[in-house]
């Protein structure tokens, strides 16, 4: 078997058995951007060098049996808003072209510790802004099932670099969706983990009160398998919640016998594509013959969470890029005329389009004598949102639904009406907003051969609950990668 | 009710937001704005008024810590990434006469 079609976790069973080495590993996965990396391109920056030697530092270690765990050796990738000490770091932007970070991600650094090789920094929209990786400063991803079609986003590189085998697995971010869809689009499985469980130090900040790191991956045991490395209780992020158990693949049981998961009606309304609709039910049938029970049921409030979502969020995103300013980092615009015009252009030149456009709104929602018409407006029914899903998790264990209400766009096709693009979100953002955990998982292809994921979507802490749940489903089918073809 | 975003809005808001645009970037920003907000103004249908706004999903409190400096100097590494640095500081234009 081709070692790239190895999931994490096998190989680094087979890192540990001395049937292959890290190095190996890592030249594979090298071989395979050279190879596939001008059509696909997830990466902004692939460190080849760095990533040898630190595939060989870390054979070493494992040969002298220091490192011991799942997955030593393994080559990840890490999408590009993450702090990355001596790698360039540029959230996809023009503003931090040349930003090289003094520290490294609370999350990325946990990854570090338990052996992980990193091969580069994934393309994302730019500051994950977007749902197509379409908004990136350094060029559109493809999707890997089909380069016509976006692998959307906004770590839509990570998801893409995962499904064309030019890594083992990456990280993500999720402020509205930003890891479930695009690992819908692109057929791979990908977990937002509860608010609080992965530390954002070191994550460059869009919705603060919203974006969790997670990861994303071939599999659920292996999305459990870096949960447990990732996440961390960490006195440096002040939301970091310290969690009784960090042990999630102990849910990796193939058992849903009497788990009881709830249907939203308005999931399945106008706007879904009936091929993803099928494919979803058809899912949620398999989980029903091992015995777990569906109930269709009426979640309040669906369609208020998007409008919610982006004034928060914009909120949240224009005061958290106000620090990019020209002075301490990144891009700084040429011929100005004192301070502020120096901020002004070099914000002007540095920022895109849609980046402008959310800095645009959320400065306005906070505005004096909007404030409280818009953004606590936004915070009222964000309590409501949460009723809502609290009513819920008292009749079920779980909700289930599509992750997107279809398959990958073509690229181009989404940019030019951004509310119709923003509609995409309906099904993932209100699990941000909620703070809760939500996976999406493979479960069936298009007529056009493009993947469908199906989104599990627990309460607060139950990340356990969707993963065996998830896991129960993985094993009623095989993982597909473009490759099979 | 639709709403017109005026150019002394766009203005106002360019000054917020630290942002200069062009006057192409004016129209289509008035534009996108205003569909957004009314995008936005459908969360009115929902009656607010006995919900207390809720920042965060779980009851977090401020994390206080003693005020003691715990990392390295990096002051060499931080200036690297300065578009311009002095002696040790970050230079900026010039603020005062």
């Amino acid at each position: 078997m081709d070692l790239l079609e190895l999931t994490a976790v096998a190989l680094g069973q087979k890192i540990q058995k001395k049937e292959t080495s890290a190095v190996e590993a890592t030249q594979a996965v090298l071989n395979q951007i050279d190879k596939v990396e001008g059509t696909v391109h997830s990466y902004v920056t692939v460190d080849q060098e760095g990533a040898i030697k630190k595939a060989k530092q870390v054979q070493e270690k494992i040969e002298a049996g220091q490192l011991t765990g799942p997955l030593a050796g393994v080559p990840v990738a890490i999408k590009d808003n993450m702090c990355t000490e001596g790698m360039r770091t540029t959230c996809s932007s023009k503003i931090l072209e040349n930003f090289v970070p003094t520290y490294t991600a609370e999350a990325v650094l946990n990854l570090e510790k338990a052996g992980a090789v990193i091969i580069g920094k994934t393309n994302m929209d730019e500051f994950a802004m977007g749902s197509t990786t379409e908004t990136s400063a350094y060029g559109i991803t493809t999707n890997p099932w089909n380069k016509e079609h976006v692998p959307g986003g906004s770590s839509g590189g990570s998801c893409a670099a995962v499904a064309a085998n030019e890594c083992f697995y990456a990280l993500g971010s999720d402020t509205g969706g930003s890891i479930r869809q695009p690992s819908s689009f692109c057929g791979v499985t990908g977990i937002k983990p509860t608010y609080g469980t992965v530390s954002r130090y070191g994550l460059i900040a869009y919705g603060s009160s919203l974006d969790q790191i997670g990861p994303v991956a071939k599999d659920v045991t292996d999305c459990a398998t870096i949960l447990n490395t990732i996440a961390s209780y960490d006195k440096k992020d002040s939301t970091s919640y310290q969690r009784e158990s960090y042990d999630f693949t102990k849910a990796l049981v193939d058992d849903v016998k009497g788990m009881k998961i709830g249907i939203p009606k308005g999931y399945f309304g106008e706007g879904l594509d009936s091929e993803v609709s099928n494919a979803v039910m058809a899912a949620a049938k398999e989980l029903e013959k091992k015995g777990a029970i569906l109930e269709e049921f009426d979640l309040g409030l669906v369609e208020y969470a998007i409008p919610a979502y982006y004034v928060i969020a914009d909120a949240e995103a224009s005061s958290n890029l106000s620090r990019f300013d020209g002075v301490k980092y990144g891009y700084r615009a040429e011929d100005y005329k004192g301070l502020h015009h120096m901020y002004k252009k070099t914000r002007s030149e540095g920022f895109g389009p849609e980046v402008k456009r959310r800095i645009m709104l959320g400065s306005f929602v906070l505005s004096s004598g909007y404030y409280d018409a818009y953004y606590l407006k936004a915070l009222r029914t964000k309590a409501l949102i949460k009723q809502e899903f609290d009513k819920a998790f008292a009749k079920y264990d779980m909700i289930l639904g599509p992750a997107a209400p279809t398959t990958a766009p073509k690229v181009g096709a989404s940019l030019a009406d951004p509310i119709k693009m923003y509609l995409g979100d309906i099904y993932t953002i209100s699990v941000n907003l909620a703070g809760l955990p939500g996976i999406s998982v493979p479960c069936g292809m298009d007529s056009k051969g493009l993947p469908i994921g199906l989104q599990l979507i627990g309460d607060c802490f139950q990340e356990n609950k969707i993963l065996q749940a998830a896991y129960a489903f993985e094993q009623t089918r095989a993982y597909k990668s473009p490759f099979d073809k | 009710m639709a709403n017109i975003i005026s150019d002394e809005t766009i203005e106002y808001v360019g000054i917020l937001a630290k942002l200069e645009l062009s006057e192409e970037e004016k129209e289509q920003a008035k534009k996108d704005m205003g569909e957004m907000l009314d995008y936005i103004d459908q969360l009115n249908a929902l009656d607010t008024s006995s919900v207390e706004p809720m920042s965060h999903v779980f009851s977090v409190h401020n994390v206080f810590r003693e005020d003691v400096v715990t990392n390295e100097d990096d002051r060499e590494n931080i200036l690297k990434n300065a578009p311009e640095e002095q002696e040790g500081s970050f230079v900026v234009p010039k603020t005062v006469e």
